[in-house]
């Protein structure tokens, strides 16, 4: 009797998990898989094979911008981690116990403003006719107006806002863990600042470092609206060929082909990380 | 002595370091928010004095975003998304937090990997996916029995879905967080002074998981508001905020009513964000 409670109940629990995932994830995904082995070779004529695939392959364009989206988003994720790491260890070491809440706080306040309003924030800025240029041209330092936006060197400044609270804040939350015994333990011992950081505080901070540097990666090959509203036309980011198949040209077939692609790219990205860096999705993106 | 100079110089210019970038974080947001008060028709300098148009006018040139009625609107529909996709995704994750802390099943490890798996599918695929889907679906009916279901068009529901796939992972991975931390010694005092399963759960492990689910309805609520790359794709004629500012940004351009909205959403997330430290805050109490 016991025994058939207990499995009713798991049975309970385990129904909106597997409608869930599979309804909503697996289903979705494999559906399309097969639209993007579709090719239409008439009217209401379909043909299934790789021709999506092989498009793909012989349009430069195409995985042109694939390559230069995995490689800014890696550039990206860098830069995050680089300008972040020194903010998250000022928050969980540094700072004294009250303005550590209030920083992190603050760290938290912009990642509950949408993407939409930090990079219209980020147009006002930097527009020709925007807060840099005026008081750039106002302070006598320049006599025209400077446009700013729309160029790569913008488009990865704002990319790397836009993602680097998803660095810090599980940074933060490994490095507040640490004792900090040990990094004083470090310097009794004659290690010097570099080494200290190097042999004990990042090998302890590993798994939010590669947990930061996943969610990062993933948001920015992903991300659609920064690219597009700080870089332009022509920022050529991969999403937007996919919104471009999907939504202008109709070619669903193509853009499923693209969507996938993408996903096979960025996993298997992920996948290097963890391999190279020895952890797992479990002990790292999990915990934060 | 030289070594200390050294020491403090260089925790002088690490406080630099990090005052220079929190004015980076916020520089974009009070850009954002301030042009809100400009009374000019458009958010760039000169500063021409301060307004409340861009709010609360009801003529145009300077409709204020409470007479806007298509911003209305999408605040409407934004508001009706999030607050399903809240209340179903801490349904779902309250129920995928005990299955996981609690239950014993195969292959639990790989299956636990596939509840955070949507978490780092890119918001674009998941929103073709499940377009691609539910279009394939709906032709089929049609097709084969003449059925139309509406549901499976772009439109709300497809928002929710959609959105709700991806925050379920969210609010799963909050409420779980809490639950490992839950003394099941508790629960057994409370069998041996002869409740039932029902009563237990209702009266001591819930009330435990409060502060979480609460959390966890909050942020999936934020998150569904602010969603722009799944929603993109399953948006049918009623847009969701976001997208309608999109749009505005895209055909009219920059005006200042869009600061305001901006503002507005600020505003309410920053509240919300507060709501959330409070109600985590009662937690180390309990």
């Amino acid at each position: 009797m016991q025994k058939d409670v207990k499995r009713l109940s798991l049975i309970l629990l385990f129904t909106p998990f597997a409608l869930w995932i599979l309804l909503l994830i697996i289903i979705p995904h494999m559906g399309m898989v097969v639209l993007s082995l579709r090719e239409k070779v008439a009217p209401r004529v379909y043909e299934y094979g790789l021709g999506n695939y092989i498009d793909f392959i012989n349009e430069p364009i195409y995985w042109n911008t694939l390559l230069r989206t995995g490689s800014m988003s890696l550039l990206v994720t860098v830069l995050a981690l680089l300008i972040g790491f020194p903010i998250a260890y000022y928050i969980a070491k540094i700072a004294g116990n009250r303005t550590r809440g209030a920083l992190f706080l603050l760290c938290l306040v912009p990642l509950w403003v949408s993407d939409l309003i930090r990079a219209f924030g980020w147009i006002l800025l930097l527009r020709e006719t925007g807060v840099i240029s005026s008081v750039l041209q106002w302070s006598g330092l320049v006599h025209e107006p400077i446009e700013f936006l729309y160029n790569d060197v913008t488009v990865i400044i704002g990319l790397v806002y836009t993602v680097i609270l998803f660095m810090i804040v599980p940074l933060v939350s490994t490095l507040d863990g640490m004792d900090n015994a040990m990094i004083e333990a470090g310097y009794n011992l004659g290690g010097s600042g570099p080494t200290v950081l190097r042999r004990i505080i990042i090998p302890y901070a590993m798994p939010g470092i590669v947990s930061g540097c996943i969610v990062v990666f993933m948001l920015t090959a992903g991300s659609y609206l920064t690219p597009i509203l700080l870089g332009g036309k022509n920022s050529s980011w991969f999403t937007e060929q996919i919104y471009d198949q999907f939504i202008t040209r109709f070619n669903w077939e193509s853009g499923a082909a693209f969507g996938f692609l993408l996903l096979v790219f960025t996993s298997f990205v992920v996948w290097l990380g963890l391999k190279i860096t020895g952890q797992t999705l479990a002990n790292t993106v999990a915990r934060s | 002595m030289a070594y200390r100079n050294k020491n403090a110089a260089f925790l002088w210019g690490y406080r630099l370091y990090v005052l220079a970038f929190f004015i980076f974080l916020a520089a974009p947001l009070i850009a954002a928010g301030s042009f809100a008060f400009n009374d000019s028709l458009f958010p760039s300098l000169p500063w021409r004095g301060f307004t409340l148009d861009w709010f609360f006018n009801d003529t145009e040139p300077k409709l204020g975003m409470f007479h806007d009625r298509r911003l209305l609107s999408g605040l409407y529909y934004s508001f009706v998304i999030a607050s399903i996709v809240s209340m179903l995704s801490v349904a779902v994750g309250t129920c995928n937090a005990f299955l996981f802390v609690r239950g014993q099943f195969p292959a639990k490890n790989a299956l636990y990997i596939l509840m955070i798996l949507p978490l780092v599918i890119p918001g674009v695929i998941l929103g073709i996916s499940m377009l691609v889907l539910a279009s394939t679906i709906a032709n089929g009916l049609e097709n084969r029995f003449d059925i139309e279901i509406d549901a499976l068009r772009p439109g709300i529901a497809l928002v929710v879905l959609g959105q709700f796939a991806f925050i379920t992972t969210i609010t799963s991975l909050v409420i779980t967080a809490r639950l490992k931390k839950f003394d099941e010694s508790m629960e057994e005092a409370a069998f041996n002074l002869g409740a039932s399963r029902a009563r237990v759960l209702w009266t001591i492990t819930l009330p435990f998981l409060r502060p979480a689910m609460i959390a966890a309805g909050i942020v999936a609520f934020l998150v569904s508001f602010e969603n722009f790359n799944t929603t993109l794709f399953l948006v049918g004629s009623e847009s969701p905020l976001t997208i309608t500012m999109y749009d505005r940004m895209a055909k009219v351009g920059s005006t200042p009513v869009l600061n305001a909205v901006s503002f507005i959403l600020m505003l309410g997330s920053g509240l919300l964000a507060l709501v959330t430290i409070a109600v985590q805050r009662d937690k180390s109490k309990g």
